[in-house]
Formats: C-alpha cells, structure tokens, sequence
C-alpha cells in the first residue's frame, strides 16, 4: 500500500436477515489475536439483536424448508463456492484469531470448506437415509420423512472459529432449519466474513444470522424463547450448559448438548449433528382395493 | 339482512341544515365563507411536525410504564376486519378475541370495540352481547365514498339497524380536494343525523388529502359538523396513520376543545403494527392533546395485527422471556 493512500477501514457488523446493522445497543467490543494485539472492533450482540434474528428465521423458515432438498443442496454449495474465492481472508482470519502457522490456518480452512460441501450433499439423502417406507402389519402405506425443526439456535464453538462454526451451522441448514448462530467471542471474525460469504451466495436473507458476542449473555435468551425449536449448546460456557438446558425445556425445545472438551472438529462428523435437528413424520396411506 | 332502495323517496329528505357549537355559528352560512374560515386556520410547518413527532418517539418507554402502556393499548384497539372474504365465524371468533385477547391471562383487558362492515354488525353485536365492548360499522360506501348521499345515508341506516353502537364514515375526498367543503359538511351533518344515538367516526382518509394543512382543515370541518371521533384512514390506502398526520389531529381536537368546550376523540388506523408504533401515539396523545384523551372513550386505534404484537410484548413482560407467534391466535 503506497503511503499516501487513505486506509479503509473495516466495520465488522452482525448479520441479521440479509442485512448487516450495528448491534442495536451500539456496544462492540476489542478483538485480539492470539498473542494479544488487537485486531478488530467487533459488534457486540445485544438480546435485542437475538430477538429480531429469531425474527428474521421464523420469517424465513417457510421458503427454505418449502426449497426442494436438491435446491438447498445447490444453494449451500455455491456457499462453498464463494468460501473459496475467500480463502485467503479465512486463512488469514483463523490464523490469526487462533495462532495457527499459516499452513495449519490453511488446512483448517480447506476442511471447513470440505466440511460444508459435503453437508452440501446430504440434503437430498436425507430422506433416502433416515426415511423410507415401513413394514407395517396391516393394509397401509406407511412412509416416514425427516422434516426440519425449525428455528435453531446455534452457540458456536467457542475456540474453532471457522472449522467449528461450520460443523455445527452447515447440519443444521441441510435439514431445512434456518439458524440463528451466536459466534465464538473471542475469536469472531470468520463468523463475520462468513456472513459476508452467505449473504453473496443465493441462501435467502434471515436462513442464516450470525450475532457476534458474549453466548453466556445471549445463550439464556435463545434458550428460553418461546420461538425458537432447538438449541445447540456446542458453545456454551461448561458451567452453564446445565442451566441453559433447564430454561430450554420451559418450551420443550430439542437440545443438542456439548461434549464435556471442545472436540476435534476434523473428526468425521457422521449424523450426530444433523438428525437431533430433524423430525420424522410417518404418513399411514390406506393401501385401498 | 335486505333493503329494497327506494332512492327517489331518500333523495326527497333534505337534512336539516345543523349549525356548527359557538363560536362558530355562522362560519357555515355560505361556502365562501366556509371556505374563508377553513383556509384562515393556522397553517402546518411540517418539517416542525416531523421534528415534533420525531423528539417524542425517542421517549423511552419501560417496565411499569410498559406494561401500562401495553394494558391501555389494549383497550383503545379496535379490532378490524375489513375484508371482502369477512364471514360470520370470522367475526364471531374476532369477537371472542376481543372479550379475551390473552386466553391464557385474565388480567389482559377486552378491547374497545369490534370494527366490521355494516353487513356483518348483527352477527358482532350478537357475539359481543353483554361485554360492553361496542360494535363499530364501516358506510357511506365505504372505503372510496363513492356513491350518492341517498346510498350512504341508506347504508348508515342498515349499519344501526343491524345493531352497530359506531358508525365509521368516509368523507368526500373528492369534493373535499376541489373545495367544496360545504357540501362534504352538509354530508357529514346528514350522516350523524342518520346514526341517531350511534357514536359518528369520521375517516378523512389522510393518505388522500396531500397537506397536513388539509387534514388540520378536515379534522375542524368534521368536528364542526359534530363529529364524535376523527379517523385518520380506512386502511386501504398507504400510507395510513403517521406521527405527523396524528400530531395535527391531536392538534385541532386539543384548539377545539378550549374554543368550543366540545370533545371530539381520535383514532389512528391503519399502519399501526408495533407496540413501539402502538406507544408513540400514546405519548403524542399525552404530550400533545394532554391526558384527558388517555381512554377508550377518546382515543381508539384501529388496528387488526397490532393486537397480536400487543399480546407477545404483553407475555413477554409478564414470563421475562420472549414470546412466540405459536401462543396468539392466528386471525
């Protein structure tokens, strides 16, 4: 950059239904890297944020569950399309947020994109795999089919800033679901230039909404409100993750419970992460004459 | 129920000519000098308006106050519905939601009153017997006003007939814009005669009449012809209920009222979806035509989805954490 050339500097805002704001609070928060220096001023979520997020996914939970699921499968892939044209802002991001040499930031990214490619290719396997036509002693049809949850609220792994968003993100929207994600705090800037990815690759504005802040301040909120059908506690604080799963049964929310250590998100994630967010709905057809 | 129009024999009643409360007895004698009298009220500023209503909508509006705030909006709502495809078991189930907004809640209060086509007022004063909540018809060939005096003044009349407690009519915008002010009195004058005991709401139907100093013209023209609400629109035209447009209602009810010892209420309606939306006009209507309006009897607002908002900002006050759209009832 020649010298006398202006920087441009960088607002790091949410992403809540297709848009960016500010937190409605006006509060952001210092963001540091590995080693302390700072690297960014991040928008800190407000309850407030998290309401009108959940808002925005109730609102477009009709048109992305109504998708085919081979349409959801074409969408989330042209998300990794566009990761990929970010590679080096991710590469740059995770190693920085997380201290990784630059060839460690580089393979998580790759995995991360890998990860949502092939969570990609599950939407329209689903039903194959988890559904189907049942046996059943009598003159009936009998089909069952995996149907979204609905509106899921994501707490974020708290130290996997990218690999680990992904893996618990890309699940939940390949069933159907829209998604409301709290980021890692201290590490949210992948979260951000993914919001960034997901506004420029055709998923419909309010299926994803991405808060960066604090999931202990906001985690209690999600998990009690009455909107909102499942929670994913991947990254809430350890001692709280009890709590949150009591406030979340006052409205009989699905609860996907985080392991006691942040797993090793490269591990093959098999179905874990996508059928504690989907319903099965068994049709009886009488068979007829 | 079924009229036969006779509109020779309507058009033969000729309504008596009503004079306006002092001190404004004469200003109808003529339409020049009606006309003089409504162009000589104070002009509106406004960018002044828009700042007004802006300084007062950042007020900010918490906890009991709140929760006050939300039990008044309540029973000022006039649950609408003003569709083509209204039926009978709509209105019934309306009505069931007016008498009690919140099943779940006995302390949320009923509504002001159930807003209907004048077909369909039997079917709502049925339902609503006994709860004192009223029933409030839509005539005058209602929302476009088009239709002869003898029409509307029949359609009034089936609308009572049929049981409605308020009569929400439509002025003539079109005479009203080319100056004809008298005759859109006159019409008035002769629809509030035609309601008999019926309470007469006004519609001026603001998103048609282009200036705020027109709506502060029609807001004294429709009180002067006696009025007992003004409203500001039907609903179906945008934009409906602004700030600024209720701010110079508020105005002339508020002059009206010190000029004439007369109190005519307000109802915005139409646009209103929001408990914030909902307690900014609460505090324009404090702020602006002062306390006494503060109730039902004076201040309405006509609304269909604001009730539904009310009720989940209501719940989530009441349990301290958010509600859902699961838990009031789709209407």
């Amino acid at each position: 950059m020649s010298p006398d050339r202006l920087a441009v500097r960088k607002t790091y805002k949410l992403y809540v239904n297709g848009a960016f704001p500010r937190s409605e609070s006006g509060r952001t928060y210092e963001v540091t890297d590995a080693k302390g220096a700072f690297l960014a001023n991040a928008a800190w979520a407000s309850r407030k944020d998290a309401r009108d997020a959940v808002v925005a996914a109730r609102g477009a939970f009709a048109k992305w569950s109504g998708a085919t699921a081979y349409n959801r499968g074409q969408v989330l892939y042209r998300v990794a399309e566009v990761m990929e044209g970010r590679h080096a802002q991710f590469c740059e991001e995770v190693a920085a947020g997380e201290g990784l040499s630059s060839s460690r930031a580089r393979a998580a990214v790759d995995a991360a994109i890998d990860r949502w490619v092939w969570y990609a290719g599950w939407t329209d396997k689903l039903g194959a795999v988890l559904g189907g036509a049942n046996p059943v002693a009598g003159p009936y049809f009998d089909f069952s089919l995996p149907e979204p949850t609905g509106v899921v609220a994501v707490l974020a792994p708290q130290r996997s800033s990218l690999l680990g968003l992904v893996s618990v993100l890309a699940p939940v929207l390949a069933g159907g679901n829209t998604a409301v994600v709290v980021s890692s705090k201290a590490r949210p800037l992948p979260a951000v230039t993914l919001g960034e990815v997901l506004a420029t690759s055709d998923v419909p504005g309010g299926v994803v909404n991405l808060l960066t802040g604090d999931a202990a301040e906001i985690g209690p909120w999600l998990a009690e409100h009455d909107d909102v059908d499942a929670i994913d506690l991947a990254g809430a604080p350890a001692d709280r993750a009890m709590e949150l799963e009591r406030l979340a049964a006052g409205s009989i929310k699905r609860v996907l419970r985080p392991a006691p250590e942040e797993p090793d998100w490269s591990a093959d994630p098999g179905l874990t992460r996508l059928t504690p967010f989907l319903e099965t709905k068994t049709v009886w057809h009488p068979i007829g004459l | 129920m079924t009229h036969v129009l006779d509109t020779d024999a309507l058009a033969a009643e000729t309504p008596p000519r009503r004079e306006p409360p002092a001190p404004y007895r004469d200003v109808t004698r003529s339409d020049a000098a009606f006309r003089a009298f409504l162009h000589g009220l104070p002009g509106v500023d406004q960018v002044g308006a828009e700042a007004r209503v802006g300084v007062l909508g950042t007020r900010s509006i918490k906890t009991t106050a709140k929760a006050w705030a939300i039990d008044t909006a309540i029973s000022m709502v006039d649950l609408t519905t003003l569709e083509g495809a209204d039926t009978p078991g709509k209105v019934r189930s309306l009505a069931a939601k007016a008498r009690r907004p919140d099943p779940t809640d006995p302390s949320c209060p009923p509504v002001a009153a159930v807003c209907v086509y004048g077909d369909l007022a039997g079917v709502a004063k049925e339902a609503l017997a006994g709860t004192g909540i009223s029933v409030a018809a839509v005539a005058t060939a209602f929302p476009s006003g088009r239709a002869s005096r003898a029409v509307k003044l029949a359609d009034v009349r089936d609308a009572v007939a049929n049981g409605a407690d308020e009569i929400d009519m439509v002025i003539d915008r079109g005479a009203f814009l080319a100056g004809r002010y008298l005759d859109v009195f006159d019409e008035v004058v002769a629809v509030k005669e035609a309601c008999g005991d019926a309470h007469l709401k006004v519609i001026l139907e603001t998103g048609e009449l282009v200036t705020l100093d027109n709506v502060r013209r029609a807001s004294w023209l429709a009180m002067l012809a006696g009025g007992d609400f003004i409203k500001t629109s039907t609903g179906k035209i945008s934009p409906a209920a602004t700030l600024p447009v209720c701010l110079v209602m508020m105005e002339a009810v508020r002059d009206f009222r010190a000029a004439t010892g007369r109190q005519v209420g307000v109802k915005p309606a139409g646009g209103i979806r929001t408990t914030k939306d909902a307690i900014r006009h609460l505090v324009l209507v404090n702020e602006v035509a002062g306390p006494d309006w503060l109730s039902p009897d004076w201040f309405r607002l006509g609304a269909s989805s604001l009730l539904n908002d009310l009720l989940l900002q209501r719940q989530k006050l009441r349990t301290g954490h958010y509600s859902g759209p699961d838990h009031v009832s789709v209407d």
